[in-house]
Formats: C-alpha cells, sequence, structure tokens
C-alpha cells in the first residue's frame, strides 16, 4: 500500500482516549456532584450537606472513620518502619522470605482477611479466645480478643495496611547510601546514634508518604468494616455509603457522603506527594556502595521471631483459619480427622448456583480489564512519555485523577451516570468493566510511564523516519520492547480486578455477580463454609497469576503494588 | 391457637366489596408446559430462603425435569426487594419466580403489576383461600416462624429465658445475637410484630444489652451453633432445627409473649424471561412433590393441605403465634428501618 495513504491516527486516537476517559471519570463524578445538591424531586439544595453534618447517622460514621484512619496510619508507621529497616538494613536471618511473605500478604482481599479475623477473634467462638480460654482456665464468656469492636476493626484494617507502608519503606531503605551510615560510625558515633541521626531523619520524609497511604487507605476501605462494622454495631463512612443503596435508595445523600471522602483523599494526595518529593535529598551526588547491613549480633533471631509474628497476624493465623472452616461443618471448632468434611466443597461447587457464574464474570472481565486496561495506559503513556500530541498533560492528568476517587465513590457516580439514557449500563459487565479499569488506571498508567523511561525515544524516531505512523511505531518497536512490564501490569490490574469489591458491591446486579460480591452475600447469611472455599480459591488463583508474572520477569513491577484503596 | 396468615384478605382489604376474582383459570402441569419449559431450559428463582434449603429444593427440581437448570438468587428479602426495585427500573429482566419472606413486598408488586397471575389446579384444591391471593398473583409457599433459641452448652435449660421481656435482663447481657429488619424479610415481620404487642421501648431496652447485630435471619442459627452468642433473639426456626437434629446443643424458645409467624408468598414474575420454566418452577414447588420436598428437609410448614408437617417438630396450631399484618408492614416498613437504625446504631 502506497505510504502517502497511510493516515497517522494521533489526532483521532487523542479525541477517542479523552472521549473515553470523560466516560469513564468527569461523568460519573459529575453526576455525582450534581446529585450531591439536588433533592429527591431534582431541585436544587444543600440540604443533603446540612443531613450530612447534623445528622448524627452521618456524623458519627465521619468521626468513626477518622479514628480509625489515624490510628491505622500509626499502627502501620510503627510496625512497618522497623520491620522495613529489619529487612533492609540489617543481617537478620530469612530477610529474603519475610519481604516475600509480606508482598505476598497483600493478595488476601481485606473483606476475606475480615471474615477469616472472625473465626479467629470472635468474643466467644474465636479460635484464639477459644485456646486462650483452654490455657488459662477460664469460664465460657470470656474473651481475650474481641474482634467486634473498633479495636478489632483497627487492627484488621491495619494487618492488610502496613504491607503497602513497608514496601514503600524498604524499597527507600534499598536505595539509601550506605557511605552516610558509614561516615557516621567512623566518626565514632554508636549504631543507635547512627540510626537516630542519620538512617531515621532520611527515610522520614518516606515513612510520612506511607502514613498518609495508611490513612487514605483506611479510609476508604469498604470491604473490612463491611464485614465487621455492622456485627460490632456502628458505621463507617463507607458501609453508611453502602446502606444508602438499601430499599428505599437515597442515591443523593450516598452522594453528598462521597464529596467528603473525595475532597480528603485528593488533599492527602497532594500531601503524600509533597512529602515523597523531598525524598530527593536522600540521593545526592556520586555513586554509592551497597549499604552496609547493620550485625544484629545476638539480637538476630529475636528478630527473626518478632518478624514472623508480625506476619502470623495477616498470613498465617487467618490462612489456617480459613483452611479449617473450609474442611469443617462449624467454623469455630478444629478440624480433626474424625470431623473432616467435604460438605463445604461439595456444596459451593456442585450445590450452590451462583460459584460458577460468579466464576466465570469474574475471569472474563478480570481478563477484558487486564488486557483493555495495560492497553489503554500503554496508550497513554506513551502520548505523555513522547509528547506525542499536543495535550498529553490533560491525558497524564486523566489517568492519574481515578487514584483520588475511593472504588465506593466511583461505584455511586457509575451508578448515577449510567442508569440513565443515553448510556444505559447499568445491568451489564459493561459498567463493572468501566469501572475495574478506572480504578486501576492510575496504578498501570504509573508503572508503564516509568517503563517507558527505559527505551531510549532514537529507537521510534527511526521507525518514524523510515515512515512507519505512531501507532505502528508502537506496535513494532516500542510495545515489544516493554514486553516484561506490559505483562506485569497485565497480571497486576487482573489480580487488583479479582479482590475488587467496593465498586462492585454497588454496580452489579444478580446476572453480574462476580467472586467478591458473592462471598460478600454469603457473609450475609453467614454461610463461612463456602466463603472459606471461595476465598481459598480466590486467593489461589490470585497467587498462581502473580507467579506468572515473576516467571515473564516482571516480578519486580509486579511487588511494586501501588497504594490506593482497594477492596 | 392456629392463626395462619390472612394474606390475601389482608391485601384485598380495601377492595373488599369486589366479588369476582380477577384469577385466571387454573391450570395443570401439561406436557406441553413442560416442553415449553425445557426449550428454554432455564429458570431464575428469587428467593430469601436459607441456601442449605434453597439449593437442595433446585438440584431435586433439576432432577425432576432434566435439562431446565435453576438459577437460586438468594439474599435477604429486604435486600431482594431492593435488587429487584432496581433491576426493574433499569428494564433488567432477570427474574422468574420469586420468594420472599416479607409478604408486605408482594401487595407493592401486585400494585405495581409486576406480577403473572398463574393458579395451578393443585394450589386451587389444596391450599386454603386466605393462603392466596384472589386474583391469582400469589401464593403462601410456605410458614417459618422466628423462634427464640438457645445454645444449651452456655445456658442451662432453668437459666433460659421465656418471652422477649426475660431478654431484658441483665444476666443476658452481651450474649444475645439478633438479625436486622433492613436485610431480613422475617426479621422485618418479626420486628413489627413485636412492636405491636410490647412498643417501640422494648426494643430500646433490648439495644442496651449489647447485641450482636447479624444481616439475615439465616445468620443466628449459625452464630448460636458456632458458640458465638448464648441466645438468639430472632431466626429462621427451621434453622434451628435443622442444626439440632444435626446434633447440635440448641434448643428453640416460643416466647411467652407469642412468636412471630412469617408466611413466604411466591409469585411468577410478568416480565419473566422464561415464563414457561417459571410456571413449572412455581406448580411444582406448590405440588406436593415440592412441597414434602421442603417439608422434609426443612420441616417448614407446608402450604398444600394435603402434604403433612414434618414429625418431631411442633404443629404449628400448637404454637401461640403472634398476628401478620402485611398491609401494616408495607406502611411502616420504612419507619421500622428507620428507627431500628437509629436504635441499633448500624
Amino acid at each position: 500500500m502506497p505510504a502517502r495513504l497511510q493516515v497517522d491516527l494521533s489526532r483521532p486516537v487523542l479525541i477517542a482516549v479523552t472521549a473515553l476517559l470523560v466516560v469513564m471519570i468527569v461523568l460519573p463524578m459529575g453526576w455525582l456532584v450534581v446529585y450531591s445538591l439536588s433533592d429527591k424531586q431534582g431541585a436544587p439544595t444543600l440540604g443533603n450537606f446540612v443531613t450530612l453534618f447534623t445528622d448524627p447517622s452521618f456524623v458519627d460514621p465521619l468521626i468513626t472513620t477518622l479514628i480509625i484512619a489515624v490510628s491505622v496510619s500509626t499502627i502501620c508507621c510503627l510496625v512497618a518502619a522497623p520491620l522495613g529497616w529489619l529487612v533492609a538494613r540489617t543481617d537478620m536471618p530469612i530477610r529474603r522470605i519475610v519481604r516475600t511473605l509480606v508482598m505476598a500478604s497483600l493478595v488476601t482481599p481485606p473483606f476475606v482477611g475480615a471474615i477469616a479475623w472472625e473465626m479467629l477473634a470472635a468474643p466467644n467462638s474465636g479460635l484464639l479466645n477459644q485456646l486462650w480460654r483452654n490455657l488459662a482456665g477460664m469460664p465460657s464468656d470470656e474473651a481475650l480478643l474481641d474482634i467486634y469492636s473498633l479495636p478489632g476493626l483497627i487492627f484488621v484494617i491495619a494487618c492488610y495496611t502496613f504491607p503497602y507502608v513497608f514496601i514503600l519503606v524498604a524499597n527507600a531503605l534499598d536505595r539509601m547510601p550506605g557511605e552516610l551510615e558509614d561516615a557516621s560510625s567512623m566518626l565514632g558515633a554508636k549504631t543507635w546514634q547512627t540510626a537516630r541521626l542519620i538512617t531515621v531523619p532520611l527515610a522520614l520524609p518516606t515513612i510520612l508518604a506511607g502514613a498518609l497511604v495508611a490513612f487514605l487507605q483506611a479510609l476508604n476501605l469498604f470491604g473490612s468494616p463491611a464485614i465487621l462494622a455492622i456485627p460490632a454495631g456502628f458505621h463507617t463512612l463507607t458501609t453508611r455509603i453502602w446502606s444508602l443503596f438499601q430499599f428505599p435508595p437515597k442515591p443523593e445523600l450516598a452522594a453528598a457522603a462521597s464529596l467528603p471522602l473525595l475532597l480528603l483523599t485528593v488533599l492527602l494526595l497532594r500531601g503524600q506527594a509533597l512529602a515523597l518529593g523531598r525524598r530527593g535529598y536522600a540521593v545526592l551526588g556520586g555513586k554509592y556502595g551497597e549499604p552496609r547491613l547493620v550485625r544484629l549480633g545476638a539480637w538476630r533471631w529475636p528478630a527473626a521471631a518478632a518478624a514472623l509474628l508480625v506476619l502470623a497476624m495477616p498470613l498465617f493465623l487467618p490462612y489456617a483459619a480459613l483452611f479449617n472452616s473450609a474442611f469443617s461443618r462449624v467454623a469455630s471448632r478444629l478440624v480433626t480427622p474424625d470431623t473432616i468434611t467435604l460438605h463445604n466443597l461439595r456444596f459451593t461447587f456442585l450445590e450452590l448456583s451462583s460459584t460458577m457464574p460468579a466464576l466465570k464474570n469474574t475471569f472474563l472481565l478480570a481478563t477484558l480489564a487486564a488486557t483493555l486496561g495495560a492497553l489503554l495506559a500503554l496508550l497513554i503513556a506513551y502520548i505523555v512519555a513522547r509528547r506525542a500530541i499536543r495535550g498529553h498533560r490533560v491525558l497524564a492528568f486523566l489517568a492519574t485523577a481515578p487514584l483520588a476517587i475511593p472504588g465506593i465513590v466511583l461505584g455511586v457516580g457509575l451508578f448515577l451516570a449510567y442508569t440513565r439514557p443515553p448510556l444505559m449500563l447499568y445491568g451489564t459487565l459493561w459498567i463493572l468493566l468501566i469501572a475495574f479499569i478506572t480504578i486501576e488506571l492510575p496504578a498501570a498508567y504509573q508503572q508503564l510511564s516509568s517503563a517507558f523511561h527505559a527505551v531510549h525515544p532514537e529507537l521510534e524516531e527511526a521507525g518514524r523516519m523510515l515512515g512507519a505512523t505512531r501507532l505502528r511505531t508502537l506496535a513494532d518497536i516500542t510495545a515489544p520492547l516493554l514486553r516484561s512490564a506490559v505483562i506485569a501490569t497485565w497480571c497486576f490490574v487482573f489480580v487488583a480486578v479479582i479482590r475488587e469489591l467496593s465498586a462492585a458491591v454497588i454496580l452489579f446486579t444478580s446476572e453480574t455477580k462476580v467472586l467478591s460480591v458473592l462471598i460478600f452475600d454469603l457473609k450475609e447469611s453467614g454461610d463461612v463454609g463456602a466463603i472459606a472455599v471461595l476465598s481459598l480459591a480466590m486467593v489461589g488463583i490470585t497467587t498462581v497469576v502473580i507467579a506468572i508474572a515473576n516467571r515473564f520477569g516482571g516480578g519486580r513491577e509486579a511487588g511494586r503494588l501501588h497504594a490506593r484503596a482497594e477492596g | 391457637m392456629r392463626r395462619r396468615t390472612f394474606l390475601a384478605a389482608t391485601a384485598l382489604a380495601p377492595l373488599g366489596a369486589r366479588v369476582v376474582s380477577a384469577a385466571p383459570p387454573a391450570e395443570s402441569i401439561t406436557p406441553a408446559l413442560i416442553e415449553a419449559a425445557k426449550k428454554e431450559g432455564k429458570v431464575t428463582y428469587y428467593t430469601a430462603m436459607d441456601l442449605s434449603v434453597a439449593e437442595p429444593m433446585a438440584r431435586a427440581f433439576e432432577t425432576r425435569y432434566p435439562g431446565i437448570k435453576v438459577a437460586v438468587e438468594r439474599t435477604g428479602a429486604e435486600r431482594l426487594f431492593n435488587r429487584l426495585a432496581q433491576e426493574m427500573a433499569s428494564n433488567i429482566k432477570r427474574c422468574d419466580v420469586v420468594n420472599t419472606s416479607d409478604a408486605a413486598h408482594v401487595i407493592t408488586w401486585k400494585r405495581q403489576d409486576w406480577l403473572q397471575p398463574y393458579v395451578t389446579v393443585e394450589i386451587a384444591e389444596t391450599v386454603a383461600p386466605d393462603q392466596r391471593d384472589a386474583d391469582g398473583t400469589f401464593v403462601n409457599q410456605r410458614t417459618h416462624l422466628s423462634a427464640m433459641a438457645y445454645n444449651s452448652s452456655l445456658v442451662k435449660p432453668e437459666d433460659a429465658p421465656k418471652g422477649f421481656n426475660d431478654l431484658l435482663d441483665p444476666k443476658y447481657l452481651g450474649k444475645l445475637v439478633k438479625g436486622h429488619p433492613g436485610y431480613s424479610g422475617t426479621i422485618m415481620t418479626a420486628t413489627h410484630q413485636i412492636a405491636r404487642e410490647l412498643g417501640w421501648g422494648y426494643f430500646e431496652k433490648l439495644a442496651k444489652q449489647k447485641v450482636l447485630q447479624v444481616q439475615s435471619a439465616t445468620e443466628p442459627p449459625k452464630k448460636l451453633e458456632a458458640g458465638e452468642r448464648a441466645i438468639a433473639v430472632d431466626g429462621s426456626d427451621y434453622l434451628f432445627w435443622m442444626s439440632k437434629e444435626r446434633g447440635a446443643p440448641i434448643e428453640l424458645v416460643f416466647p411467652i409473649e407469642g412468636t412471630p409467624q412469617i408466611s413466604n408468598p411466591m409469585a411468577v414474575f410478568k416480565a419473566a424471561p422464561n415464563p414457561n420454566a417459571a410456571r413449572l418452577l412455581f406448580a411444582w414447588i406448590m405440588s406436593a412433590d415440592g412441597q414434602e420436598f421442603i417439608v422434609n428437609l426443612s420441616g417448614q410448614y407446608p402450604a398444600n393441605k394435603k402434604v403433612k408437617a414434618k414429625g418431631g417438630r411442633p404443629p404449628l396450631a400448637s404454637i401461640k403465634t403472634l398476628r401478620e399484618d402485611p398491609a401494616a408492614v408495607e406502611k411502616l416498613a420504612e419507619e421500622i428501618k428507620t428507627k431500628y437504625a437509629r436504635t441499633f446504631k448500624v
């Protein structure tokens, strides 16, 4: 085909991508604002906000949520910072294993973690409480732990949030030059003085950023509160928003209640950017040697034991409880060879008619979202990195904007935008697909845009000079070079979609039920055996996908899990 | 005394003057219906019944009529009601047969003209007129109770409560588990009856007992069996019985004030995507075959008079029950939910 007939698709692509992002982000958020300022009849009003800030049924959850977010943030830093230091800067044994396991604990969806901790620490039937009563000889209504409480919920959220802070801290300490610490000790400072005067100040911006990440996670999380808050007798802001979709639905109030979450998230992300921006001064000048590992001496094994104890909270104990429950008729009893049963497996896979449709929907959505999301992120990352089109900044902004939209808020926005003409998407898998791609786009975009920095533009320019269009260059030259990053991103989105609950719970209908929603529905009727089976299946699948990602050499990228609200 | 719900009559009370019924002529399960249903190949059954009964029942239907797959969509009746409203508003047609534990729902649906009048010969012959709509849009599938129960390994029989007012005793502080009327139709119906008999002040006092709040009426039995709480304030009686019969240390209590009674109306949806399979499933569940299956498995009280109640269970007539009043529940549902959320903080 003669070269002059080839049309450069840049402009149509820009328009198409922008239009898509508008459909995904601007429209839902726009309707959110409109609804929050309307009454039931659609007339403009500020009444929703008055209700929001005066009615105790909203003010209490707001306060509860802030208490949770502050506490989780503090606990995460207190646990993750020392653990990150142990793993990155000391000669603690099994530190590699610890690092891998902390990251592995992120595979657990927060709502599954909460259900597992319910099996462990429900005041009477919890396995840990039973153990404690047996050991201490306490009567049947004494409890050591009560998961149905505000501290219980804070603990569970912290279990599945601290890994984010840990990854930030450990990665930052990896990159921190060892020379400064060496100089300090050569000048005669004791180990703890070096730590106090050098290591801690250098790591502080990262810890601060980690604190903000944890705060945001806890603020926007739906899964764990949805499992524990109702039995504990309170609401958080996200569960309250969800409850507004019970009959009769009050979308105006839900929209109004979503806006504070949105605003707070935007503000905190600005704060995080500032905190992370300051980290630059840690890496001034020259080349650095490998950081010297601090010798723990006699503390080596106690430190390792402490690390394993921390890991027991998100990993060993919950999974033990899930396995126990999967093969037990009653979750509160330990499985013995006499009582082991396949009843739950049989029920889940042979009787429960929602299992197979939910598995099918979940896989279809995860595959589509991962494929389309990775492609879209690749396209945007390319346009922005190569400044291919005027207006590329708008695209970069739109692609990262969803980071500031909590899953449940996006769910509400999409619900409002697409239960009306012209796009009646509610009730189809499309609306879930849009939600999942939107939620994961920022992380996918960030991963791929950093990967683009590694590919030299000259290769592309050569392609362009030889007459190929931009798209062709992208397909033939750039994409193959980015293969491992693209695969890692694909796996990453796939995994994230499988565990997503907060947007799905607003947007699903009976025809479009996904695995996470099915588990959530089963929780309503208390079918913990089936929940355990489905959760283990879900985590098993996710683990396999991550293993594949690692095989394709995307392991490092896949490990760099993004920090945004999920579940 | 036996106080079965006056479902249809209550629903039609304002139209009392009407003599002529709009019900279509009763039909039977014909080979033509079975053939048409098989052509559709599937049917979706929205229900609030516990999965441990609903799914085996669906499988039994599939065995009886091979080639028709039943998808069970189970959630608490109040959530089901909401889900259906949202789906209908968005023109999503999936529900074929609906079965709720909040009898007020069928009144709303009938008024909205969502229900397909359909009567089988068997229903006309075996179901008491007060158990079905005179216009043939719905029929009570089965009746159950919202019973109280305790875990006998945690509470001695002599310490067990005898009725609702006993539960306010300080010795039960932190020992109670309870379902939620915002999710469960059984609990909504029961809450209305208890509030009517004892006043809302009763719940305000009960809320001070540090009640473990769960959602569906199917969960208190499970929490009780797990030993998480010693006493269930409410919950589906058939599940208490089923776990007791499985060997769990569970004893039922029928409150001296009266036990809330819950009927479970069922209807074919007008917008059913599988209209023939819908009729067939509906007809089979109301047949002696279907009713016996429910009774044998769960011991709920059948609507079909020819089917005997399960042995070993107390006859419904022997239990002092509270009167069910769906029309009132329909009017008060939103108020009850709001008040309940305020009282129990969730």
